[in-house]
């Protein structure tokens, strides 16, 4: 039987974790995404896990991909000031493939902002917040039910694609109380990263396999040894300058998540067929957006939404697609317009309307309708 | 050559090693090398964690699980080993400036957890990799590029730092005090907590060379002369150990370990299906 659960989409959140396998997390307080330490703190030592609250946000990350490296399924938590701490060390997770997810409950920025105020504007530093060249998976969930499925999800990408997976929530659903119905455990598909099948001797650690670009991962104390290190590596995890080698791995990194594009992208219509608006919006936002769309449609206005699930990648050609009869897409977001520009990218900026709020506000169905009514 | 045992341990197809002529991190790799074979541990269950730098990259000589992570975070890294796989033995080397400086945070709080981790420092006294910038470690007065007329910062005592923030297993040897180091390493690993091995090496290129210091023969000697075993301190006067440095095992104490404590706490409130307690 499901459970009924009444939670906060930072449990949700928790609770997903738990459910897809995490079995450490490492991290450090930081408003407003607390309670999914705390309950981390809370549940994982009752399983047999461990947390651990280290000394900042990098040692944060740090302990988590320590643990993964180890073969523990592994997360951690944080919020704007947090996620900018912990973008170096990402990096390192992408370039030696070890399997992570990462949540960013996002709060205004920039600096220290508005600790407890919601906002968008880490979806960019999601995609290009790390230095280099990588492939990015980064979710935005909608609700709480979604943030536990989601955080199952991002968990079981994590695992296949051997790199970092990102939840980017905000204060507002971190917060926010909601219905989830809980599966039961067994009924969930969980994803385990693939192990090798040879033996240590002849083990290569990056030598990918070629029907998914993604090297077996032993895990440290599984009678294999390996190399781990940030530094550009050949199949052998050792550092090379040979001009072939670094193309091969660069090129590999990013092929691996580019080929397998369609079973990551993820979104959500409503009202799409017929729409002359289309209404572009994730997050907190999607949901103060459908009630625009709706209040709308009573109205008589063709209007329908489309919620990317996934904001990396960008359901791009989905998006092309859905857009294609509309005359206008009207793109409202909690930043100065950020996933806008991928909007702009895939139908133009032509039809591109924006609507931004950057004062720590959500917003409010009215004011999505008005503008909706002002672009119809 | 190294005993064949020794040998068993090294990545060679990964040779040859960045490091320069006269350089002494490959004694100190030597010394864990032979205190690893002494204590019979395993390669396949043996962590080496590093950060970034010249010393940080030996892991990567060591056919071990070996994990050489960002610069100055590698504690971070060998905290979530440790905890996830508390049967494996846990070492971490870092250099100086990756253990002291941009290290400093994560280094004090590993020693006051007191996690059952052996770290080895790598100690020249300067930044090696990025040509000779000034570390916490560099002594007053000295050159180093950043320093052109000399250094007015004082530097870290990493022992003393190491005893504050609650390591439980203090020593340092030096380069030229191999067979010590060696015996040094093997105290630590098998010390269960904290453990803190000062290994003072010379840079003859980045260090040596802008301090007139010589060859790396010379810096050698200039270990073996400034070195005093820890015995001996308790009969010198304070003045005759003006310009020394004190070799041995420095400090030694009992202190619950951290991943002993964990088990402690999970053995508490484990319930099977934990979530319905
Ligand atoms: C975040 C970051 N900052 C700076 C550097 C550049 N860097 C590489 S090694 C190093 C210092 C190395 O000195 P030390 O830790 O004393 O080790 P050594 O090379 O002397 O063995 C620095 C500053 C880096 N790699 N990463």
């Amino acid at each position: 039987m499901p459970k009924i659960a009444f939670w906060q989409g930072n449990m949700g959140i928790a609770m997903g974790a738990i459910a897809a396998g995490c079995r450490f997390f490492g991290g450090y307080p930081i408003t407003p995404s607390t309670e999914i330490a705390e309950a981390m703190a809370e549940e994982l030592p009752r399983l047999g896990g461990k947390f651990i609250q280290m000394e900042d946000e990098i040692a944060g990350i740090a302990a988590a991909i320590g643990a993964s490296i180890a073969g523990v399924k592994s997360m951690t938590a944080t919020s704007g000031p947090g996620f900018s701490l912990k973008q170096e060390n990402l990096g390192l997770a992408y370039m030696a493939e070890i399997p992570l997810v990462v949540v960013d409950v996002m709060r205004g920025g920039p600096s220290t902002g508005l600790p407890t105020k919601i906002s968008q504007q880490d979806v960019m530093q999601a995609r290009w917040g790390s230095h280099g060249d990588h492939g990015t998976i980064a979710y935005a969930p909608s609700s709480v039910q979604e943030c536990y499925e989601i955080t199952v999800e991002a968990f079981n990408m994590a695992e296949r694609f051997r790199q970092p997976v990102l939840i980017m929530n905000d204060e507002v659903l971190g917060h926010m109380r909601e219905k989830v119905i809980v599966p039961e455990d067994d009924t969930l598909v969980l994803v385990d990263r693939k192990r090798p099948t040879v033996s240590p001797d002849e083990f290569v650690p990056y030598r990918a396999d070629e029907q998914d670009d993604i090297p077996p991962m032993a895990g440290m104390g599984d009678g294999y040894r390996w190399h781990v290190t940030g530094l550009t590596h050949n199949d052998w995890g050792f550092p090379t300058n040979n001009a072939a080698e670094i193309e091969k791995k660069m090129l590999r990194l990013m092929r691996k998540i580019d080929r397998f594009r369609d079973d990551i992208v993820k979104y959500d219509t409503e009202s799409v067929k017929d729409a002359d608006v289309l209404v572009l919006s994730y997050g907190s936002v999607a949901r103060t957006a459908l009630s625009a769309v709706r209040m709308a449609r009573k109205k008589g206005i063709k209007v329908g939404h489309f919620r990317p699930v996934t904001l990396w990648p960008f359901p791009d050609k989905e998006l092309e697609l859905i857009a294609s009869r509309a005359k206008t897409i009207l793109v409202p977001e909690l930043n100065c317009g950020q996933m806008v520009l991928e909007v702009e990218r895939v139908v133009g900026k032509e039809r591109v309307v924006r609507q931004n709020l950057v004062n720590g506000e959500l917003f409010k169905p009215a004011e999505i309708l008005s503008k909706i009514e002002e672009v119809a | 050559m190294p005993r064949e045992e020794v040998m068993k341990w090294l990545r060679t197809r990964f040779f040859p090693h960045i490091w320069c002529p006269g350089c002494g991190h490959g004694v100190i790799m030597h010394a864990l090398l032979r205190s690893l074979t002494a204590l019979d541990k395993k390669p396949e269950e043996t962590v080496i964690a590093s950060g970034i730098g010249c010393s940080s990259r030996m892991p990567g000589y060591i056919n071990a699980c070996t994990v050489h992570t960002t610069h100055g975070r590698s504690l971070g890294f060998a905290t979530g080993i440790k905890l996830a796989k508390p049967e494996l033995t846990v070492i971490d080397v870092m250099g100086d400036g990756d253990c002291t400086a941009i290290g400093g945070n994560h280094f004090i709080h590993a020693a006051r957890r007191n996690l059952d981790i052996t770290t080895v420092i790598f100690n020249n006294n300067i930044y090696g990799m990025t040509g000779g910038q000034y570390s916490p470690l560099t002594p007053m007065a000295s050159k180093a590029t950043t320093a052109p007329f000399g250094h007015i910062e004082r530097p870290f005592d990493i022992a003393a730092l190491a005893i504050a923030a609650g390591a439980t297993y203090v020593a340092r040897g030096t380069a030229f005090h191999a067979q010590l180091l060696t015996d040094l390493i093997v105290k630590g690993i098998e010390s269960k907590g904290f453990s803190v091995i000062d290994a003072i090496t010379q840079c003859p290129i980045s260090y040596g060379r802008k301090n007139k210091m010589g060859s790396a023969a010379d810096m050698l000697a200039w270990q073996r002369d400034s070195a005093v075993p820890a015995q001996a301190v308790a009969k010198m006067k304070p003045e005759d150990l003006q310009g020394k440095f004190v070799i041995g095992e420095l400090y030694r104490t009992t202190a619950p370990e951290y991943t002993a404590e964990y088990d402690k706490l999970i053995a508490r409130v484990y319930k099977k299906g934990g979530k319905e307690n």
